[in-house]
C-alpha cells in the first residue's frame, strides 16, 4: 500500500529542551486526500508542519515524501520537490505587490511568460486580481491571507500545508476558502489546520486529531467529532 | 514611467558631465580627485547592493577593495602586464568574497554577526599588511611595504601597448567610465530573476526559502559579485593612489557606511551621490583645515554630525528625500497614487520596465 501514499509520517518527533512539542506522530496522507488536522492549541500542528516543510529538523522518526525521506532537507529542497505551505502567521513579502510576490512564486519553475500568466490565473482563481498592484504590507490580515495562500498555490504543489489559513477572513473569504480547498483536491493533497468548526464540517473527509503532541483519534469527520475523548479535550480546553 | 526616465535622464548626464564635460576642461586636480571618488564610488556601489538590495550588511566589505587593490600591485609587479594583473585581482576579490560568504551564509550567520565578522576579516588583514614592512616580507618581485604600502604598483598600461602607463587623465576616464557600466551592471541585475529573489530574501528569508529558493546560494552569489566590483574599486585605487593598509583600515569602512546611509540605503545612485559628495565635503574641510586659523574642527567630527543628522532627520538618505520633493511636485499637479507608491526606496521592484 506505500505506492499509493504521497506522504508518510513514522514516529516523528519534536523535542525543544524538555518539552516534547510533537511525541511519535504517524501519519499517511494519499495523493489527492484531504485531511484536516485539528487540535487544542499547543498540540503540536505547527510544529508537525514545519517539519515537513523543513523548518525544524524532526529530533527523531522520519517523513517520506513521494519515496524520498525528508529528514535534513533543506526547506528550499522540500519546497522544490512539491510541498507548499501556508505558516499561521502569515510569512508573506511586505515590500513588494501581490502579483511580484506571486509571480516569484511561480517563476520558480516556469519561465517568465508561463510564470506571468500563471500568476494571473492564480490570482483570479483565489479571488484577489484586483488587489494585484497592492503593496502586501498595506493589506488587512486576511487580505494577507490569500496573497500567501496565492504564492503556496502558483508552482502547483504535490501536497499543500494550510495552517489556520481562515484566521482574519471575513465570512465571505472563509467560504470561498472552502470551495477553493475542496476544489484544490483536484490536483493536490491538503493537510489543513483549522479551529472553526462550521469549516472542517464543511469540507472534512478525513479528520486527524492532535493532543499533547499526539494522535488521539483518525477516521471519518463525522465519527470523530463525535467521539467523547475528542469532546473532552476540545471543549475542556476551548473552556478553560 | 515618468520617474525611470528621469533618473535613467539624470545617469546619463551626469556620465556626460563627469566623462565629456571634465576631461574637456582638463583640470587636472578635478580629474585626479575625480579618479579617487569613482574608485570609491565603485566600493560605495558594492555596499548600496548587497545592503540594500540583499539586506547582508558587511561592516567590512573595504576588505575586498584592498584585497583587489594589493592582488593588483602584486600581480602587476610580478607579471609586468597590467590587465592581466587586474583581472586576476578581480577575480582574487570575488573568490575570496566566496570563501568568506560560503562559510558566512552556510553557516546561517546574518545580521550584525556578518558584519562583525567581516569587519575583523577586513581589520586583521590590516593589521597583517601593517606590519609586512621588513625585505623578508616580498611575493615575488613585490614588496609588501608595511604601511606604506606598494607605491611602486605599475600604472594601467594603454591595450596592446605594455609600455605605455595610461596619463592621469586617461585614468579619470577609465575610472569614471568603470563606475557608470558598475552602476548599470547592479541595476540590471537587481532587475533580473536574480535581483528579485535576492530582494525577496531580504524582505523575508524564510518565505523565499519555503518557495523553493535557497537563500545561501542567492547571497552567496550577490555577495561575490559585489566583492568583484569592490575589487574593481581597489584596482582603480591602485592607479590613482597606492595601495597601503589603510584600505583595510576602521575608517575606510566606516566612511563607506556613512556614505551608503546618507546617500540613501535601497538605492545605487544614492550611495555613489552620497560617497562624492562627502569626501567633496572631507576635501574641501581638509583644504580648510590645512589653510591653518580653522582648525578648531575635525573633518571626521563633521562628518559624524552630517550622519547624525541625516539619520535622524532625513531617516532614509539623501536620494529617497530627492525623489520624494519630486512625487510631492508631481502630486501637487494630479499625478497622484502610482509615483507615491514606487517612492518607498524599500521598495525595490525595478522600475526599469
Ligand atoms: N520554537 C519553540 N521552542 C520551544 N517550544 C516551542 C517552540 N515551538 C513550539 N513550541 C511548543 O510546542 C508546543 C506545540 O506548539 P505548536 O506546534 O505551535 O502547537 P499548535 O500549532 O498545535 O497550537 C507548545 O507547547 C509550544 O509552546
Ligand atoms: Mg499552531
Amino acid at each position: 500500500m506505500t505506492e499509493a501514499l504521497i506522504l508518510e509520517a513514522r514516529g516523528l518527533t519534536m523535542r525543544f529542551g524538555g518539552v516534547t512539542a510533537v511525541d511519535g506522530v504517524d501519519l499517511k496522507v494519499r495523493p489527492g486526500e484531504l485531511r484536516c488536522l485539528i487540535g487544542p492549541n499547543g498540540a503540536g500542528k505547527s510544529t508537525f508542519f514545519k517539519m515537513l516543510s523543513g523548518q525544524l529538523r524532526p529530533s527523531a522518526g522520519d517523513v517520506v515524501f513521494k519515496g524520498i525521506s525528508l529528514v535534513g532537507l533543506p526547506a528550499s529542497r522540500i519546497a522544490r520537490l512539491g510541498i507548499g505551505i501556508k505558516t499561521q502567521v502569515p510569512s508573506v513579502f511586505n515590500g513588494l505587490t501581490v502579483a511580484a510576490g506571486v509571480t516569484l512564486a511561480a517563476r520558480r519553475s516556469l519561465p517568465p511568460m508561463l510564470a506571468r500568466a500563471r500568476t494571473d490565473e492564480t490570482l483570479a482563481r483565489i479571488g484577489i486580481g484586483r488587489l494585484r498592484d497592492r503593496l502586501v504590507g498595506e493589506l488587512a490580515h486576511g487580505q494577507r491571507q490569500l496573497v500567501e495562500l496565492a504564492m503556496v498555490l502558483a508552482p502547483q504543489p504535490d501536497l499543500v500545508l494550510l495552517d489556520e489559513p481562515a484566521a482574519g477572513m471575513t465570512a465571505d473569504e472563509v467560504s470561498r476558502l472552502a470551495d477553493l480547498v475542496v476544489e484544490l483536491t483536484r490536483s493536490s493533497a491538503v493537510i489543513i489546520v483549522e479551529h472553526d468548526m462550521q469549516f472542517i464540517r464543511r469540507i472534512a473527509r478525513d479528520v486527524t486529531v492532535f493532543n499533547c503532541g499526539r494522535v488521539l483519534a483518525e477516521g471519518p469527520a463525522g465519527q470523530v467529532l463525535a467521539d467523547q475523548r475528542v469532546k473532552d479535550v476540545y471543549l475542556g480546553k476551548e473552556a478553560a | 514611467m515618468l520617474k525611470s526616465s528621469l533618473g535613467a535622464a539624470a545617469v546619463a548626464l551626469a556620465a556626460v558631465y563627469a566623462l565629456v564635460v571634465v576631461p574637456a576642461e582638463g583640470q587636472m586636480t578635478t580629474m585626479i580627485n575625480g579618479s579617487v571618488y569613482a574608485s570609491y564610488g565603485i566600493l560605495a556601489l558594492s555596499l548600496a547592493l548587497i545592503w540594500g538590495y540583499g539586506g547582508i550588511l558587511s561592516f567590512g566589505q573595504a576588505a575586498f577593495f584592498g584585497l583587489g587593490g594589493y592582488a593588483y600591485a602584486i600581480a602587476a609587479l610580478n607579471l609586468g602586464n597590467t590587465w592581466a594583473a587586474l583581472v586576476i585581482a578581480v577575480a582574487l576579490a570575488g573568490a575570496s568574497a566566496a570563501v568568506l560568504g560560503y562559510f558566512m551564509f552556510w553557516g546561517r550567520i546574518s545580521d550584525v554577526y556578518l558584519g562583525v565578522i567581516t569587519l575583523t576579516v577586513s581589520l586583521i588583514l590590516y593589521r597583517f599588511l601593517n606590519q609586512t614592512a621588513g625585505d623578508e616580507w616580498t611575493i615575488g618581485s613585490a614588496p609588501l611595504g608595511g604601511f606604506n604600502g606598494i607605491p611602486s604598483t605599475p600604472i594601467l598600461t594603454l591595450p596592446g601597448l605594455p609600455d605605455e602607463p595610461l596619463s592621469p587623465e586617461q585614468i579619470y576616464v577609465l575610472a569614471m567610465g568603470a563606475l557608470f557600466v558598475g552602476y548599470l551592471a547592479c541595476k540590471l541585475l537587481v532587475a533580473t530573476h536574480f535581483g528579485r529573489v535576492v530582494v525577496s530574501i531580504r524582505e523575508n528569508e524564510m518565505r523565499a526559502e519555503l518557495l523553493g529558493y535557497d537563500a545561501r546560494l542567492y547571497k552567496l552569489g550577490l555577495f561575490t559579485f559585489a566583492g568583484a566590483l569592490a575589487g574593481i574599486g581597489g584596482v582603480l585605487f591602485a592607479n590613482c593612489v597606492f595601495v597601503s593598509p589603510n584600505m583595510f583600515n576602521l575608517q575606510t569602512n566606516g566612511q563607506l557606511i556613512i556614505w551608503v546611509i546618507v546617500g540613501g540605503l535601497g538605492t545605487l545612485a544614492g550611495p555613489v551621490i552620497g560617497c562624492f559628495l562627502l569626501l567633496m565635503l572631507a576635501t574641501f574641510l581638509g583644504t580648510v583645515h590645512q589653510g591653518g586659523g580653522t582648525n578648531w574642527f575635525d573633518p571626521n567630527l563633521v562628518l559624524g554630525v552630517l550622519l547624525t543628522l541625516v539619520v535622524v532627520a532625513l531617516r532614509k538618505g539623501l536620494l529617497p528625500l530627492a525623489i520624494a520633493g519630486f512625487d510631492a511636485i508631481a502630486a501637487r499637479r494630479g499625478q497622484r497614487g502610482r509615483l507615491a507608491r514606487a517612492a518607498d526606496p524599500l521598495v525595490c521592484e525595478p522600475q526599469a520596465e
